[in-house]
C-alpha cells in the first residue's frame, strides 16, 4: 500500500512537470504545426535560468537557511521572464525568416537551435560545462504523512504551481480575446488574418507562453530536486524533453487539455513501470506507449482525427 | 497539411526585404560563430589543466610542426568536464606530478618526457576522437586513460589497432584488458572488487539482506553490481531487489521505493559520485536510514556535497590517504604542496599509471609498441602508491583493497581486504 501510494504520488508530482513542459510542445505544434525540439533545452535553460538568478540574488545556497517563499517566486518570474525574451528572440530570428519555407528546413532549424542552446550553454561565461547544485528555495519539510507517505511541502508546490499555470493557460485561451486569436490561428492562418488578426504577432506570444512554461517547469524541477547537482549538456534535459512531446503526441498533439492528460498518464506509467515491472525498462515504457497510441488512436487520446484531402 | 501550401500573406515575395534580412541574419550568425570559437579556445586555453593547445579548427595544430627528437610524448584522455569532471582531473593532476618529478631527474632514456592531454567531456565517442588525435596526429608513444570503464573501452580498440600500449589507471571493468596486448591497468579488476563490498557488508557490518541499485549504461556499473550479487550469495546474503537506471536519470524515487518495499538492509550503489550524491539524498527523503555501500567510484571530492546524507556509508577504494606507508606519504606532500589539496584514489593511480609507464620505457629495448608493451606486461613487484603492482597474465595488477567510511563527505579509512 504504501509503495502503490508513493508511487502514485510520485508519478502526479512528475507527471505536472512533463505536462508543463507538453504544454509548449502543443501550442506550438497548435499554431505552426511543426514540432519545436528547442523546447527541451528552453526547459534546462529555465533551471539554470533559476540556479542563476538565485545565485545573483544570494539565496538557496548550500547551508544557508531556506528564503522566504516570496523569493522563490520572484526567481520563477525572473526566469519566466528571461526564457521568455529567448523564446521571442529564437522565433523572431530563426522561425520566422522560414514561415514559407517547407516544413522539413523548419523542423532541421529547430535541431539547430536545440544545439545551438546547448553547447551555448557550457561556455565558461554563461553557465559553464561542470554539474551545479540547484539552490534550495522551499524548505522541505513534511506537511503530512498517510499509510507511511510522506507529503512533502516542495512536491506540494509543484503540483500546486503546475495546477495554478494550467488554469491560467486554460483561461487564457479560451476566455481572452488574445486566446480567440490563437485559435483562430490554429484553425486556419489565412482565414485569421482576412479577419485583421496579426498573425505574427500571435505567433510570437504563443512561442513566449510555451517558452515560459517550460521556464516554470524547470524552476519546479530546482525545487523537487533541491540541493542535487546536474550540469549544463546532460542527456538528462533531452531525455526529459523527449518524454513530455510523447506526452504531448499521447494527449493528441495541438490539444491542450490532452497535453496536460498526456503528461499526468506519462508520469504515473513510467514511476509504476519502474515500480512494479522493473527498473531496466524505465524508458521502454514510455516509448511503447507511444508505440501503441500511435498504432491505435494516431490521432492522440484527446485528438480529433481530421480527414485531409488530397 | 497547413503549411504545405504556405498562405500568401506568409510569403515573403519581396526579394529585396529577403535578401536584406537574410544577409542580415548571415552577418549576426558568423559574427556570432566567430564570438564563440574564440570564447571557447580562450576556455580550453585556461582550464586549470593546462594542455598542449588542442588546435581548434582556424589555429595550426602545434604538435603538427614541431618534431622534437629530445621529446618523448605521450598521451592522456580524460573526463576534464562533464558529470565525472573530478575524475579526468584528478587523473591528470596525479600524472603532471609523475611527469614533472621524471622530468626534473632527467627523464626518460635521456630525453624529456611531453604530456599531451585531450578532454573527452565525459563521452565515450569523444574518447575515440581523443585517442585517434593522440596516436596519429601527436604520435604519442604512450596513451593513458580513462577512468571510466565505458570511456576506456571505447579508446582501447583504437590503441590496439594502431599498435600503441594503452595503460588505464582505473578503469575496473574486467573486458577493458581483454581488448589486446596492447592494454593493461594498475588497478584491481570489478570481480575483486564486488567481492570486497560483499564480504565487506557480509562480515564486517553483519547484514544478510541487500539490493543493488546501478546505472545499466555504464560498463562498469552494471558489471560490478553483477559481481558484488554473485559474491555476496556466495557468502550466505540474499539480494532482495535489483534496480537500474540510465545516464542522465534524476529521479530515483520510483527505483528506492520498490527497494525500500522488498525491506533491504542496505542498497549496493556502483555508481559514480554525482549519481551517488543524489540519490542518497532523495533516499534520505523518502525516509530511509540504511546504509549505501559503493565502488571506486565514489571517489571525488564532491561527496562533500553529500553533508552529512552519506554518513555511516562505505565504499571500496585503491588507496587510503591516511595510509602510513613512506610511498603514500611522500606523494600526499608533494600533491598537496603542488595542488593544495588532498589526492583523492584516482591521483594516485594516474600518478602510478605514469610512473609504471616509465619504469617500463626505461626496461624497454625501444619505445616501439610492441617492445614497450611487453615491458608493461613484464611487470614485477612495482612500488606504487597504490600498492604493490605486478602485472598478471591478463595485465590487470593485483592489489590489496581498502573500505573507506564517508563522515560528513570525507572518506575515512575502515578496513583493508585482501584478494581471496
Amino acid at each position: 500500500m504504501t509503495q502503490f501510494l508513493q508511487t502514485l504520488f510520485d508519478g502526479v508530482t512528475v507527471g505536472c512537470l512533463y505536462a508543463l513542459i507538453a504544454l509548449g510542445y502543443t501550442m506550438v505544434y497548435g499554431i505552426l504545426k511543426f514540432i519545436n525540439f528547442a523546447h527541451s533545452d528552453v526547459f534546462a535553460l529555465g533551471v539554470w535560468m533559476s540556479i542563476t538568478i538565485a545565485g545573483w540574488i544570494g539565496i538557496g545556497a548550500a547551508g544557508e537557511p531556506v528564503p522566504p517563499w516570496y523569493m522563490g517566486v520572484l526567481v520563477m518570474l525572473l526566469a519566466m521572464g528571461v526564457c521568455g525574451a529567448v523564446g521571442f528572440t529564437v522565433e523572431r530570428i530563426a522561425y520566422r525568416p522560414l514561415r514559407g519555407a517547407p516544413r522539413i528546413n523548419v523542423l532541421i532549424t529547430a535541431i539547430g537551435v536545440s544545439l545551438f542552446l546547448q553547447n551555448f550553454g557550457q561556455l565558461r561565461w554563461i553557465f559553464g560545462a561542470y554539474p551545479k547544485a540547484f539552490p534550495t528555495l522551499l524548505g522541505d519539510q513534511t506537511l503530512f504523512s498517510l499509510a507511511g507517505v510522506n507529503f512533502r511541502l516542495s512536491d506540494a508546490a509543484v503540483i500546486g504551481t503546475a495546477v495554478a499555470l494550467m488554469a491560467a493557460l486554460q483561461y487564457l485561451i479560451f476566455r481572452t480575446k488574445m486566446g480567440a486569436a490563437m485559435r483562430a490561428v490554429s484553425f486556419s492562418p489565412r482565414n485569421a488574418s482576412l479577419m485583421g488578426i496579426n498573425v505574427d504577432l500571435v505567433i510570437s506570444f504563443t512561442f513566449v507562453v510555451g517558452t515560459m512554461l517550460a521556464a516554470a517547469a524547470g524552476f519546479l524541477y530546482g525545487v523537487k530536486y533541491g540541493g542535487q547537482a546536474k550540469q549544463t549538456a546532460d542527456s538528462m534535459w533531452v531525455m526529459l524533453g523527449l518524454k513530455a512531446f510523447v506526452a504531448a503526441v499521447v494527449g493528441g498533439i495541438g490539444n491542450v487539455r490532452g497535453a496536460v492528460l498526456g503528461g499526468l498518464l506519462i508520469g504515473l506509467i513510467e514511476w509504476f513501470g519502474v515500480a512494479y515491472l522493473g527498473s531496466q525498462y524505465r524508458d521502454a515504457y514510455v516509448f511503447a506507449i507511444l508505440i501503441l497510441v500511435l498504432l491505435f488512436r494516431p490521432a492522440g487520446v484527446l485528438g480529433k482525427a481530421t480527414i485531409e484531402k488530397v | 497539411m497547413l503549411w504545405a501550401f504556405p498562405p500568401e500573406h506568409l510569403k515573403r515575395n519581396d526579394p529585396m526585404n529577403a535578401l536584406t534580412l537574410r544577409g542580415r541574419l548571415l552577418k549576426f550568425g558568423l559574427a556570432l560563430a566567430a564570438l564563440t570559437t574564440s570564447l571557447a579556445c580562450e576556455a580550453k586555453e585556461s582550464r586549470p589543466a593546462p594542455k598542449a593547445a588542442p588546435a581548434p579548427a582556424a589555429a595550426p595544430a602545434p604538435a603538427m610542426e614541431e618534431e622534437n627528437a629530445d621529446e618523448i610524448k605521450i598521451g592522456h584522455y580524460a573526463s576534464l568536464t562533464g558529470s565525472e569532471a573530478t575524475f579526468g582531473v584528478s587523473t591528470d593532476n596525479g600524472i603532471k606530478l609523475a611527469v614533472a618529478e621524471r622530468n626534473a631527474a632527467g627523464g626518460v632514456k635521456g630525453k624529456k618526457i611531453k604530456l599531451i592531454t585531450y578532454d573527452n567531456q565525459g563521452k565515450p565517442q569523444e574518447s575515440v576522437v581523443a585517442v585517434t588525435r593522440l596516436i596519429d596526429q601527436d604520435k604519442v608513444v604512450a596513451v593513458l586513460g580513462e577512468v571510466a570503464s565505458s570511456r576506456s573501452l571505447a579508446g582501447a580498440p583504437v590503441c590496439q589497432r594502431k599498435g600503441v600500449p594503452m595503460v588505464t589507471p582505473s578503469s575496473t571493468n574486467p573486458d577493458v584488458t581483454s581488448v589486446g596486448n596492447m592494454i593493461s591497468r594498475v588497478c584491481f579488476i570489478d570481480p575483486f572488487q564486488g567481492y570486497v563490498g560483499a564480504k565487506f557488508a557480509r562480515e564486517n557490518l553483519n547484514l544478510s539482506k541487500g539490493a543493488t541499485l546501478y546505472n545499466r549504461a555504464q560498463a562498469y556499473s552494471s558489471g560490478l553490481s553483477n559481481n558484488f550479487v554473485e559474491s555476496f550469495k556466495k557468502l550466505g546474503g540474499t539480494v532482495v531487489s535489483e534496480q537500474a537506471y540510465s545516464d542522465g536519470d534524476n529521479d530515483f524515487s520510483a527505483q528506492l521505493t520498490a527497494i525500500r518495499a522488498k525491506g533491504a538492509e542496505f542498497i549496493y550503489i556502483p555508481g559514480y559520485y554525482t549519481e551517488v550524491v543524489n540519490i542518497a539524498k532523495q533516499a534520505r527523503r523518502l525516509g530511509m536510514n540504511v546504509p549505501l555501500i559503493g565502488g571506486d567510484g565514489w571517489d571525488s571530492e564532491e561527496l562533500r556535497n553529500a553533508g552529512d546524507t552519506l554518513n555511516g556509508c562505505y565504499f571500496s577504494n585503491h588507496y587510503s590517504h591516511e595510509d602510513t606507508r613512506p610511498e603514500v606519504v611522500e606523494f600526499i606532500a608533494k600533491y598537496q604542496k603542488e595542488y593544495g589539496k588532498v589526492p583523492d584514489g584516482l591521483a594516485a593511480l594516474g600518478y602510478d599509471a605514469a610512473r609504471l609507464l616509465f619504469d617500463a620505457m626505461d626496461r624497454a629495448d625501444s619505445l616501439s609498441g610492441k617492445d614497450l608493451a611487453a615491458a608493461i606486461a613484464a611487470t614485477k613487484n612495482f612500488p606504487g602508491v597504490t600498492g604493490t603492482i605486478s602485472m598478471d597474465s591478463k595485465r590487470n595488477a593485483t592489489k590489496d583493497a581498502v573500505m573507506l567510511e564517508v563522515v560528513n563527505g570525507v572518506p575515512k579509512y575502515k578496513a583493508t581486504i585482501k584478494p581471496e
